[in-house]
């Protein structure tokens, strides 16, 4: 369910884009999202499936880069990429650190006709 | 032909978020908006803090559920004007819902807007509503392995309310581990263990949030 009102937005986004460009057919979306926003490849393609449905998108390809979390230390100011949950720094071992990448939910751009 | 768009997917929410956040600016208003699962005594602990509150603070109350009055008409049994968010099946609330439901209020005299959150422990993490604080709830059933499964949720939350404390007892509920783990994706969030039905360690919570509330009203004046 979270992934169908992200993938709402990535249409949405799209089919505005297309419209201006005078679009007959959206080919490909491109997106980038970060793994912390928990959100699961398969059930956003399969939202996509149901959204761009008579659509012009509707024979597109939606590819996803999936970024890793990066953080910054906030006592040494070293950066270090970790997991959905470890963001411990791995030089001075600190917990305070500021999140730099990993809660991406961003439409790069679309190939049209 | 490839074009290039580069913007949030979730760009319009945001952008509608920040219009509330500048009508609850404007009014004066601070705004909390609780997440937990369902079950988790969201709405006991919101009418646990209108027990706290209501004689300092003019209060109102949106409830989001999938479906049924049943929480805002609890909420409005105490005399609290409460609006309901049906979301049809939406698992989260989104900002447009939210102005939706503020423009049947009257801002100006409120001083504090709690909403409550459609009960899940994902979905609202990423859609900002426009307001000041997320806080999240878990309950003591629910165990305390919940921020190895969600910690998005407990990353994003100003503070934490740990619910039905009194039955910690009862649960093989590990108080220790669950604070280190939070400690350790949210260092500055407090954890506030309290029973919002019984109305034990609401003080601590309640206390934490007039702080926050004032801190607000200094910031916007």
């Amino acid at each position: 369910m979270h992934e169908m009102g992200i993938c709402d937005g990535i249409v949405t986004a799209a089919l505005e884009t297309a419209a201006k460009e005078r679009a007959v057919c959206i080919n490909s979306i491109d997106v980038t999202i970060g793994v912390l926003t928990e959100i699961q490849e398969e059930a956003l393609q399969f939202a996509f499936t149901v959204i761009t449905k008579d659509t012009i998108a509707d024979r597109s390809a939606l590819n996803v880069t999936m970024l890793k979390a990066r953080s910054v230390c906030g006592e040494c100011a070293a950066e270090f990429e970790h997991g959905r949950f470890d963001a411990k720094c791995p030089e001075c071992g600190s917990f305070v650190c500021s999140l730099l990448q990993g809660r991406e939910l961003r439409i790069d751009s679309i190939d049209i006709d | 032909m490839r074009v290039d768009i580069a913007k949030g997917i979730l760009e319009k929410n945001d952008t509608l978020a920040e219009g509330n956040r500048e009508l609850f600016a404007r009014n004066g208003v601070f705004v909390v908006d609780l997440m937990a699962s369902p079950g988790a005594g969201k709405t006991s602990t919101i009418l646990a803090t209108i027990a706290a509150l209501r004689d300092r603070y003019s209060i109102a109350v949106i409830e989001g559920d999938i479906a049924s009055r049943v929480d805002a008409e609890k909420i409005a049994a105490q005399g609290i004007p409460a609006v309901q968010i049906n979301t049809g099946g939406a698992c989260h609330l989104e900002s447009d819902m939210i102005r939706r439901a503020v423009d049947t209020l009257d801002l100006s005299e409120i001083d504090l807007l709690i909403i409550e959150n459609v009960g899940n422990l994902v979905c609202p993490t990423d859609f900002d509503l426009g307001e000041h604080a997320k806080i999240m709830i878990l309950s003591v059933p629910e165990g305390h392995d919940k921020p190895y499964k969600y910690p998005g949720i407990f990353q994003i939350s100003e503070a934490v309310i740990l619910n039905k404390y009194d039955t910690v007892s009862v649960f093989d509920f590990n108080e220790a581990e669950f604070r280190g783990v939070v400690h350790d994706l949210n260092p500055s969030a407090p954890i506030f263990a309290i029973s919002a039905t019984k109305g034990e360690g609401v003080d601590a919570w309640v206390e934490w949030l007039v702080a926050r509330i004032e801190a607000a009203k200094v910031v916007q004046s």
